[in-house]
């Protein structure tokens, strides 16, 4: 047989279609779309890493030896709320997807909650900050897993207050998670006292030169520059301030920061950084043998909160699909949800918690500080642990969030 | 303290200096656009890619290698230059009969296959790679803090720039050059291998690219996209300097960093779209660019 590009090209078409046309058969277990930034500025706070977590939660459930078939698909939405919606829309309408999961980047997650919400789907949001998707944007079939802004806040921003930080000035990423972040360390920075100079908001994405917002904010002589900012974003502004010396006038708040940004600032620049996250790989013996369980698919990565969120996530509906059986889970997504927030939640990543009535997942949040390179026994050997905020004081109370599914 | 526009004088000199340092490197990489526009008539849409692997050689020299910063600023180069060499050798060198569009599409999609073999690498949220100790700190200049790294990417932009203007303007090398643009077949005729010539100037393109990327490797993280979050706005600047004119990337690049660190200022949200503004009136006043000769 002679090899033609007509046949090639022929062949590598009908290949394409394959995925499809399996796809379509298995329509009688749970399919959970992945839905993260598989190529841009958030891959390594979400990517690969979270793909291996869903997986990782498929195999500690035992899906295969209870008979659940569950299958795993992997989207990229690129930033964009449009083809994040988009890729959504067509997994529930012609892939029978039963659960989207991860969605960092906060526009994306809004779109996308309304897609679950109008088509009655799950959606697992662990990669997005803003608090609004368990606030006035919440719906009967979202849950908000790891962390949101208003948690961030009042862990990091308070801390920094409490100890002589209070007078701020933000660098905010001008975007949905940029503003909402933002508000709500404003909130608490006045609520203790302290004050508010000024913000710049930085064009998101694109912007890589941070320095002339880093001496606008300098300039103004805040204590404290809170980066209203994520990913590669915060670790350029950390680097440039350490570079123009703006970290010895002011100290920088990283509202938002995950330990793949800690990796890649390395802890020459990192170190002091004062952070907050609900997940850290070496916190107890449970997450440390989560995390050895995982590491040979991440190729030594070890998992953020966002992504150990996606491990949680999964690990949590299946639970509730076994109890509520495949067939009741598959019909409504809002009774799936409803399912999980009857159950207490106890996952090796997070331990025992539980989820709301407005779709919040409660665990503990961990203020840290980035360890000293001579503090540091070992690759990866980054926080040390300064303040452990309880689950039930970590979250905004329910009463604030204005959620219409609250009935006070 | 004084203020202009409501805008402390100080912060305002400092967001000057800010502007000609990213200018330093719009410039170096508009150069290397221009001067391979210019000479090949290709719109190298890889050439943020080649930025980003002139960063990363870098970083794979001092990590895997152990060479320093001084050498790797003129190893990488080199080495991402004869990258360069393949590149046109293989794939570039069949398209110079066809239209632009084609080694638009080429390139581009080049720049996006570079970029996606780095990040399945290399992840997306970089590599850190330190400052050189001889060039770390900084100098009070009175109105700013300046690092005394960012002083030498202005020296050492201007000093590039200068040099390539020299070499293509004021040499024999740069004359053969720029006849061999006009006239291809008659320069050959002379006993000019212009096939060579044109493979060494895509080369040398590419290798200021390369450059500025060691450059910025200490300045931004070490990561895949670092490229592409430069490339419209070259382009932006070569299209505004003249397409192909060496003259015009230069002084368009350093005034248009200086257009947008003022812009950082008055109204930061349009910071990164104040260059296509320019773009568009430069367009309907001079459809050449400032500096190119109408067609």
């Amino acid at each position: 047989m002679t090899l033609t590009r007509r046949g090639l090209l022929g062949t590598a078409a009908a290949t394409s279609m394959l995925p499809f046309a399996r796809a379509r058969a298995a329509d009688a277990g749970i399919k959970i779309g992945v839905l993260g930034d598989m190529s841009g500025m958030y891959r390594d706070l979400s990517g690969p890493v979270s793909v291996a977590c869903a997986k990782q939660a498929i195999a500690d459930f035992g899906a295969a030896a209870k008979g659940i078939p569950v299958e795993v698909l992997v989207g990229d939405h690129q930033n964009k709320p449009d083809i994040g919606a988009g890729i959504a829309g067509q997994w529930f309408d012609r892939d029978g997807v039963d659960l989207v999961v991860d969605v960092p980047n906060s526009a994306v997650a809004l779109a996308v909650s309304n897609v679950g919400h109008l088509k009655n789907k799950v959606v697992i949001a662990c990669g997005p900050g803003t608090a609004d998707l368990t606030g006035p944007q919440c719906t009967p079939n979202t849950i908000h897993w790891s962390f949101d802004t208003w948690m961030l806040a009042h862990s990091t921003g308070g801390a920094m207050v409490k100890t002589g930080g209070d007078t701020w000035f933000f660098i905010t990423a001008d975007y949905a998670f940029g503003h909402a972040m933002q508000r709500d360390t404003a909130t608490f920075v006045k609520e203790a006292g302290g004050k508010v100079l000024g913000n710049v908001d930085t064009p998101f994405p694109g912007t890589t030169d941070f320095s002339s917002f880093l001496l606008q904010a300098q300039s103004t002589g805040a204590k404290v520059i809170g980066l209203a900012n994520a990913g590669s974003d915060t670790v350029n502004c950390i680097k440039q301030a350490a570079e123009f010396g703006v970290n010895k006038s002011a100290r920088l708040a990283g509202l938002l920061v995950f330990i793949s940004d800690v990796h890649a600032l390395g802890l020459q620049n990192a170190q002091g950084l004062v952070l907050t996250e609900t997940f850290y790989w070496d916190l107890n013996d449970r997450t440390r043998a989560f995390t050895n369980r995982l590491l040979p698919a991440t190729g030594g990565a070890r998992p953020g909160m966002g992504q150990a969120g996606v491990y949680g996530g999964v690990f949590h509906y299946l639970q509730a699909v076994e109890k509520m059986g495949v067939a009741a889970a598959k019909a409504s997504g809002a009774a799936a949800v409803a399912q999980m927030k009857a159950m207490p939640t106890d996952d090796d990543a997070f331990g025992p918690g539980s989820i709301r009535a407005d779709g919040r997942a409660l665990h503990p949040a961990y203020l840290f500080q980035v360890k000293a390179p001579s503090e540091s026994k070992g690759q990866w050997d980054y926080y040390k642990l300064l303040a452990t905020t309880p689950a039930d004081e970590a979250f905004r109370p329910l009463k604030d969030g204005h959620c219409s599914l609250v009935h006070t | 303290m004084f203020s202009i526009f409501g805008v402390p004088g100080p912060l305002l000199f400092g967001q000057l200096l800010l502007g000609l340092i990213n200018g330093g490197f719009y410039a170096m990489l508009s150069l290397g656009l221009a001067v391979i526009f210019g000479m090949l008539n290709i719109i190298n849409f890889a050439h943020g890619a080649v930025f980003m692997m002139g960063a990363f050689v870098a970083w794979m020299l001092l990590n895997y290698l152990g060479v320093n910063y001084w050498f790797a600023l003129i190893l990488s180069p080199l080495i991402v230059a004869a990258f360069g060499v393949v590149l046109e050798k293989t794939i570039i060198s069949r398209l110079y009969a066809l239209d632009h569009l084609y080694g638009l599409l080429l390139t581009f999609g080049l720049a996006l296959v570079i970029e996606g073999l780095f990040r399945n690498e290399y992840g997306s949220s970089g590599m850190p790679y330190q400052i050189p100790a001889l060039l770390s700190g900084a100098v009070n200049l009175g109105f700013m803090f300046l690092p005394i790294y960012r002083g030498w990417v202005i020296v050492a932009a201007v000093v590039v720039c200068f040099a390539t203007w020299l070499l293509i303007e004021k040499t024999k090398l740069g004359s053969l050059l720029r006849a061999a643009t006009e006239n291809p077949a008659l320069v050959q005729a002379f006993g000019v291998n212009v096939p060579r010539l044109v493979t060494l100037t895509f080369a040398g393109g590419v290798a200021l690219a390369a450059f500025a990327g060691v450059l910025a490797a200490p300045i931004y993280s070490v990561n895949p996209n670092m490229g592409s979050n430069f490339i419209n706005t070259v382009f932006a600047v070569v299209v505004i300097g003249g397409m192909g004119s060496i003259f015009g990337a230069i002084v368009s690049g350093f005034g248009l960093g200086v257009i947008e660190g003022l812009t950082k200022v008055f109204y930061p949200q349009a910071s990164d779209t104040v260059i296509f503004v320019v773009m568009v009136l430069v367009l309907l006043t001079r459809p050449a660019g400032l500096f190119g000769k109408a067609a």
